[in-house]
């Protein structure tokens, strides 16, 4: 929206837009003054002292470990196919027009569009109906799925600025087809992929619908979690892990926000 | 320059091919494009098709068999049992009950997201903008489950809001809230209120973006139009703002209400006993292990977002996606 410069806004709104952020922050600052409480039992407020000790028991608990290594891998693994894929998919998209071309983008956002529950349980029934057990590709197979949207979404809007005559330019000097992709596509697209590379990698990391139905008996930090919230073994654990999973989504997102903030299309606008 | 000059050299006009199987490849694809789109386009629909689409007919395919009461094993012979079986007046509570939570929960996003957007799309320059943006895409990617725990941790009857409202002197007033039937409870985190704040948080950011992405559009003059023939800011708002957001509105609404439709953590950890769409589903699928009812129960969403989005394209709402 274009408007005058100097132009201030009424109070009230001021007032109403300050209160929808903080509503929208203070919530996930508190986790931080959690993990540190010396409080074992309870959620009690104020903290009645504060320490660090829980930080050092987290960081010997074995099942902890366990989980993270476990959400790296399928969330590493399933960022690489989803690379693959979406990339493919919104080079094929954005460069011509086809048949069908609605119906791929249709296609490409539906594990997303509709809810979680639905891609879960739709893919454990396959699962059941085909007698595969769950393993670690069951809930990469998942994970991969979802995550194609984020990376297509971010790299259907560089085609986009990306203009055609360069390629055409590329073709015309001499260039084969695979040297135009080596040295004009590549380098064009490269910060919009690297930017979706790191959404979909939070998004695995932090997926908890889908994954319950595809896991089985293994544990992601996001089941992990789950675990503890509904049967608490240790309450100052889950909170030093809590404060570590909203550092650790963090960093990938202002990341991503600064790779492509001079877009048209910021990366994350829509999960 | 001499005509000689010109001689020496001459590049030829068509270059070699450069030879090879890549060089085959390469004009291979440039003479037929059809055949590269082709090869791109069929690792990721392949993908989807199989993975994803299989998947949902295989879910579609487990709604027509029903369950043995008596062996709990699963009959596969086609059969619409399990939909009657929807229309029990518990099954039909649940999906009641899921709709108007998730009817409520979009309304209340869209008031409280709809100043924060006006003020990012109207207001916010510059360093503001991007202050605001990161704003709302921050709690967007921050982990789920951490912000329900973080609600947890509010709502607790000895955690801050408890805190919060006994240094205020107000206790009462939520005593008598939580007194109330429906809406109350034993405290905040085991009642609907709870369930409600805590999905109207989680789903908010999803409401903001598209709705400041609709104003971004309005140009500010229009505004300034209607408060020059004497509109009051209410007047404005309710004839010209609001018109113009709706698509943006809807467009979030979309997001809010079925995310809201098939969760089944939150209900979970912070709510009531009484069960919602995703709770049934997920509980059927476990610990009752009725894959076929679980099956039809996702279907109700499914229609529900089916006609939603056949109305959300209608006022055009994919146009501010």
């Amino acid at each position: 929206m274009r408007s005058d410069r100097g132009q201030s806004a009424p109070l009230g709104l001021k007032i109403a837009a300050a209160c929808g952020l903080l509503f929208l922050h203070l919530p996930i600052l508190l986790i931080f003054v959690y993990a540190f409480t010396t409080e074992e039992k309870s959620f009690v407020w104020p903290p009645p002292g504060l320490t660090t000790q829980w930080f050092a028991v987290t960081w010997n608990r074995p099942d902890v470990w366990q989980a993270l290594s476990l959400s790296v891998r399928v969330a590493a693994i399933s960022t690489a196919i989803a690379l693959v894929l979406g990339t493919l998919c919104a080079a094929a998209v954005s460069r011509t027009k086809f048949f069908g071309r609605e119906t791929i983008s249709l296609l490409v956002i539906l594990p997303i569009a509709l809810p979680g529950i639905i891609t879960g349980i739709a893919l454990r029934s396959a699962f059941s109906l085909a007698d595969i057990p769950f393993s670690f590709w069951t809930i990469v197979l998942g994970h991969a799925t979802f995550c194609v949207v984020v990376v297509y979404n971010n790299a259907v809007a560089r085609f986009r600025r990306t203009s055609g005559s360069m390629i055409e330019a590329s073709m015309d000097l001499g260039a084969d087809g695979f040297q135009t992709f080596r040295h004009v596509v590549l380098p064009n697209i490269a910060t919009a992929l690297l930017a979706g590379g790191v959404l979909a990698f939070a998004l695995s990391f932090d997926e908890v619908i889908v994954t319950t139905f595809t896991a089985g008996q293994q544990q992601t930090v996001p089941i992990w979690m789950l675990e503890e919230l509904i049967r608490p073994r240790q309450r100052p654990v889950t909170n030093v892990v809590a404060m570590v999973v909203v550092l650790v989504t963090l960093l990938p997102i202002l990341f991503a926000y600064y790779l492509t903030r001079d877009g048209d299309q910021i990366a994350g606008s829509g999960k | 320059m001499t005509s000689a000059a010109l001689n020496t050299n001459p590049a030829p006009a068509i270059l070699p091919g450069s030879g090879g199987m890549r060089g085959a490849l390469s004009d291979l694809f440039w003479r037929r494009p059809q055949l590269l789109l082709l090869l791109m386009l069929a690792p990721p629909v392949l993908w989807l098709g199989i993975v994803y689409i299989g998947s949902l007919f295989a879910l579609l395919a487990q709604s027509f068999f029903s369950i043995d009461e008596f062996s709990g094993l699963i009959d596969r012979q086609f059969t619409l049992k399990t939909y009657g079986d929807l229309f029990q007046a518990a099954n039909l509570d649940i999906i009641l009950r899921t709709v108007t939570m998730a009817a409520l929960v979009t309304i209340a996003s869209a008031i409280v997201a709809f100043p924060i957007a006006y003020y990012a799309a109207r207001y916010a320059r510059g360093r503001w903008k991007a202050l605001f943006y990161l704003g709302v895409m921050l709690p967007l990617w921050s982990s789920y489950l951490v912000k329900i725990y973080a609600w947890k941790l509010i709502l607790a009857k000895e955690g801050i809001l408890t805190w919060l409202l006994a240094k205020l002197h107000l206790l009462w007033l939520l005593d008598a809230w939580l007194s109330l039937p429906v809406v109350g409870g034993n405290s905040l985190s085991v009642s609907f209120t709870g369930t409600f704040i805590v999905f109207v948080y989680v789903w908010l950011p999803f409401m903001i973006l598209p709705v400041q992405a609709a104003l971004e559009r309005v140009p500010g003059n229009l505004v300034e139009a209607s408060s020059d023939l004497g509109a009051s800011p209410g007047q404005t708002f309710r004839n010209v703002l609001f018109p113009l957001a709706m698509p943006g509105i809807v467009a979030g609404s979309i997001f809010t209400f079925s995310l809201t439709l098939g969760d089944y953590i939150i209900p979970q950890i912070i709510g009531t006993s009484r069960l919602f769409i995703g709770q049934a589903v997920y509980s059927q699928q476990g610990t009752a292990g009725n894959i076929p009812l679980a099956a039809a129960f996702t279907v109700v969403p499914i229609i529900i977002m089916g006609f939603y989005l056949w109305g959300a394209k209608r006022m055009g709402a994919f146009d501010a996606l």
